[in-house]
């Protein structure tokens, strides 16, 4: 199988035509490097002027690496009626994706490898993209007792990746433990921020100003901040390294840069709805705006972006948390938490990030594949657009304007916050190792 | 909603002068004595809004004859109207009945002009609800026909016929400033 | 007047005022033998509540009677969730009966708008009124208690009111602030700063209410005195260490009666917990404690919402 992508942008910097065999790329050659002077890898069975099975016409187009998601909730096993691994892949790839990792708060947990490796399973046999499953830090969720770690490292799943997501590591004994056990096969805890201690349990939103008014329970920025605090120095402590999942306060990111600069192992992922929606969105009590983290105010969204800007943050993660209609449909304070955010999220970076000149193609490239690939540990995803590489591609038209429609979404779920909003910036073609899994 | 009542109100013709209210006015005063043969028991209920003051007039008249008090109070029947659902909500005014209440009394209604029927039909069912009076009558400056309903007046101050296209106003100067009734093609 | 009372925010000072004109009349139907008027006459009206109450719902129920209206309560506590059924699907089921109003309480703030929203986008629209959400507002509880301070001061214009209590998990606290202030009053709330609603300081400056910790401060220098019920379970929560400490702070003891202005209204939106709050010669305070003419409004105050929103043609609003 062949393909030849003509006058894409690679990362939005030099135009060139790009030929993939074998699901490798194989040359890239830019417009004044045709002929002999076109660089061709080892292996490649056709040379320039042979016919490629397939051409796609990639002017004005921009070209990136595969994204790679750190964080999708794809609900199977266990609620099959909100998501399932398909579902969930097909959104992946209008998304753009090519790899994501698979967050273990299904039912049963994935706090073994025999779970690791049935979600995994479930990933390969819908074929369209690598769904790396996340494994649970602790049994059941329970935030005791460390799960079985090493042996789902060990799996065919090959976790690297642990995380309670959902619910937060609140025991400060128990997250050292995980982070010293997993420097033993490279893995890295994913923490969910959130004292449990300052967050009630029926707290649904941020607790400000507007919560006061609305009446609404809610929990502040700092109860985020201070499991930020506390996890980066144990970080530091144990020699091990952590990655914060879905930051959402300056607080938290000043934190963050902090450790950076104290040269601790910390890595941070922010999603797109926490670089766009805010706080005020609650006025109406919708339940599509509830989310955990919760949106918060003006200030917080202005942080996130810088630090996604200049490095702090280094990635975007979806949090993509589809729900059944029926765990919506509630009073707000009882409704389920959670947003999709698969097949929208390059679009709301494009719209927030580039347009705005925060980001170039190139940075989103480094925050939406490159960095996430490594902090993931996957390899052949995430890499340089050059001979040799697998051909995990992505392409994006950056003028491209639309309205997004709920309706039009193939997750099973609806519980969409940019629903009749315009975003700037489109997935136009997916592709996971030379083979096409989305062509809009 | 019509046009402003004062727009409206110096078109038409005038039916009833001040004079003429007067004199009707203490005509029926007078059938009032005569039919209950005195001013006992009596208790005269002005109809929101302007039956109000007219039964206050009547009730100072009987009171000069007779040279008694005369008890006086007002009824709002808002809330016993049949055509509560084809009209935006209205506020009711005040139903203000002497301490006596109404039990055995000889009440008599008072109205400013009798048209369907229907708003003394609903009186009727308010008083009702406010006790159990011995006989009950009903008095009107103008009697304008088109009943809807078997109601009549007992004391009628003038009978005028009209069409329905008509609209019937009265103005008195508690209200308005000058005592009228005045018909105008609505 | 609004098609739906889901807050204070639903109603403009005008419409508070034809409001308080209809209750006036009411009031009168509740000494009178025959405690009726077909206003309502073949109209239905739920009183859906999610959460317990025998007063509120039994002001409603009486409210809705004396009209001739006819009143069904549905108790649905517990009752979507643990089946699995949306809140939508129970509201949508409940009015699929073909009724012509909703009275709901639910200890979610934000239920009665949303259940609004749910049904006028099946095109199934009746009034709904708020009896009650979670901490959100409590609109016929302000209304009765403005009709209640009218009734004794005329107009509440430049009167100076203070509310004390726990503000935080108060609905009547939120009603109330919104609805005097519309009626040109001033208003003071007083509370421990754990019992101040979060954000307080910006959204009282918005919204034109003053704050203080100092309950005996605030006492001489208002007209009359609003106290909320604080909840013994909050001491849990680590609101205040202690009920007498509570007391001592924000009570409105005997002693602080003394520091009122003399006659000067007190109101309690009840249950009191006597001792806690509110000293019982302050509950019982003759000629000043306002308490039970509040309840005698309250059947009044939602007899006239319940004409107004219902009475009329549909194309109220």
């Amino acid at each position: 199988m062949s393909l030849l992508i003509k006058g894409a942008s690679i990362l939005g910097r030099t135009t060139a035509d790009v030929y993939v065999e074998g699901g490798v790329v194989r040359e890239v050659s830019t417009s004044s490097t045709t002929g002999p002077r076109s660089t061709t890898g080892p292996g490649s069975t056709t040379g320039p002027g042979s016919t490629p099975e397939r051409v796609v016409d990639a002017d004005g187009l921009v070209l990136l690496p595969g994204l790679v998601d750190l964080h999708t909730h794809l609900r199977e096993p266990g609620r099959e009626d909100a998501e399932t691994v398909l579902t969930g892949s097909q959104a992946a790839a209008v998304g753009g994706f090519t790899a994501v990792l698979a967050m273990a708060n299904t039912n049963p947990v994935t706090d073994t490898a025999e779970a690791a490796e049935r979600v995994w399973e479930l990933g390969r046999e819908a074929g369209l993209v690598d769904v790396q499953p996340v494994g649970a830090v602790t049994k059941a969720l329970a935030g005791e007792e460390l799960a079985e770690l090493g042996l789902m490292a060990r799996s065919r799943a090959r976790v690297r990746v642990f995380s309670d997501d959902g619910r937060c590591v609140g025991d400060a004994r128990v997250m050292r433990r995980a982070l010293e056990y997993v420097k033993a096969f490279g893995g890295v805890i994913s923490q969910h921020s959130q004292d449990p201690a300052l967050a009630g349990p029926s707290a649904c939103c941020h607790e400000g100003p507007l919560s006061g008014e609305l009446g609404l329970p809610g929990w502040p920025g700092v109860a985020e901040e201070v499991i930020v605090a506390r996890d980066v120095m144990l970080a530091r402590h144990t020699g091990s390294r952590v990655h914060v999942a879905h930051v959402s306060t300056a607080g938290s990111v000043e934190v963050i840069r902090w450790a950076k600069s104290a040269g601790i192992n910390v890595t941070a992922e922010v999603t797109p709805h926490h670089l766009l929606l805010t706080t005020d969105l609650l006025a109406g009590y919708d339940p599509t705006y509830k989310v955990n983290p919760p949106l918060r105010p003006a200030e917080d969204v202005e942080a996130l972006r810088q630090a996604l800007a200049d490095g702090t943050i280094d990635a975007v993660a979806t949090d993509h948390a589809p729900h059944a209609r029926h765990d919506k449909e509630h009073a707000f304070v009882d409704a389920a938490f959670g947003m999709l955010g698969l097949e929208t999220a390059l679009s709301v970076v494009s719209t927030v990030m580039v347009e705005s000149g925060l980001l170039d193609w190139e940075g989103v490239a480094r925050v939406m594949s490159t960095n996430p690939a490594r902090i993931a540990g996957l390899e052949g995803h995430g890499a340089a657009i050059e001979p040799g590489a697998p051909a995990n591609l992505t392409l994006v038209d950056p003028a491209a304007s639309y309205v997004v429609d709920r309706a039009d979404s193939v997750s099973l779920s609806r519980n969409n916050p940019w629903h009749e909003r315009k975003l700037t910036g489109r997935v136009v073609h997916t592709f996971l190792r030379g083979r096409e899994t989305f062509g809009g | 909603m019509t046009a402003t009542p004062d727009a409206l109100e110096s078109e038409g013709r005038v039916v009833l002068d001040a004079g003429d209210i007067a004199r009707a006015l203490t005509r029926i005063s007078h059938e009032i004595i005569e039919r209950n043969k005195g001013a006992e028991d009596l208790l005269l209920l002005g109809l929101q809004t302007r039956g109000v003051p007219l039964a206050r007039r009547i009730a100072a008249k009987v009171s000069e004859v007779e040279g008694t008090p005369v008890a006086t109070g007002s009824l709002d029947v808002t809330m016993y109207r049949d055509d509560l659902r084809s009209h935006p909500t209205r506020t009711p005014h005040r139903t203000e009945v002497p301490g006596g209440g109404i039990d055995g009394k000889t009440v008599v209604l008072v109205d400013d002009v009798l048209y369907s029927g229907r708003t003394i039909r609903a009186a009727l069912d308010a008083l009702s609800d406010l006790g159990r009076p011995a006989v009950v009558r009903l008095a009107v400056l103008v009697d304008r026909g088109h009943r809807e309903l078997p109601i009549r007046a007992d004391h009628v101050g003038k009978n005028l016929p009209t069409a329905r296209t008509e609209r019937v106003r009265l103005h008195l100067v508690e209200t308005d400033g000058e005592d009228e009734v005045r018909i105008t093609e609505s | 007047m609004t098609r739906h009372l889901l807050s204070i925010d639903d109603v403009t000072a005008e419409d508070i005022g034809r409001l308080f004109e209809t209750a006036a009349e009411m009031h009168d139907v509740q000494r009178r033998e025959v405690k009726k008027l077909p206003a309502l006459r073949g109209r239905t009206v739920i009183n859906l509540f999610f959460e317990d109450s025998t007063r509120t719902r039994s002001s409603f129920e009486i409210a809705g009677k004396w009209l001739s209206a006819d009143v069904i309560n549905l108790s649905a506590k517990g009752s979507s969730t643990s089946k699995g059924e949306s809140l939508r699907d129970t509201v949508l089921t409940v009015t699929a009966m073909g009724i012509d109003g909703l009275v709901i309480r639910h200890s979610a703030s934000g239920a009665p708008g949303q259940v609004a929203g749910w049904l006028s986008q099946e095109d199934r629209s009746i009034p709904v009124i708020n009896a009650g959400d979670g901490m959100h507002e409590h609109p016929t509880q302000a209304l009765l208690d403005a009709y209640t301070l009218t009734r004794r001061f005329g107009s509440l214009e430049g009167r100076h009111i203070a509310i004390v209590g726990d503000l935080t998990h108060s609905r009547v606290f939120r009603s109330n602030v919104k609805s005097l202030t519309k009626l040109g009053a001033s208003v003071t709330v007083v509370a421990p700063p754990t019992l101040m609603p979060s954000g307080v300081g910006d959204w009282s400056k918005e919204a034109g209410f003053a704050t203080s910790y100092d309950l005996d401060a605030v006492l001489p220098e208002a007209d009359a005195v609003m106290m909320l019920r604080v909840q013994r379970e909050r001491m849990s929560g680590g609101y205040f260490p202690s009920a007498r400490e509570y007391t001592v702070g924000y009570g409105l003891t005997r002693s602080r009666l003394a520091l009122l202005r003399p006659g000067s209204p007190i109101l309690h939106p009840g249950p009191m917990n006597r001792g806690l709050e509110i000293s019982p010669e302050a509950a019982d305070a003759v000629d000043q404690s306002l308490i039970l003419d509040q309840v005698s409004a309250g059947v009044a105050v939602r007899m006239a919402v319940l004409y107004h929103l219902l009475a009329g043609e549909e194309a109220g609003a």
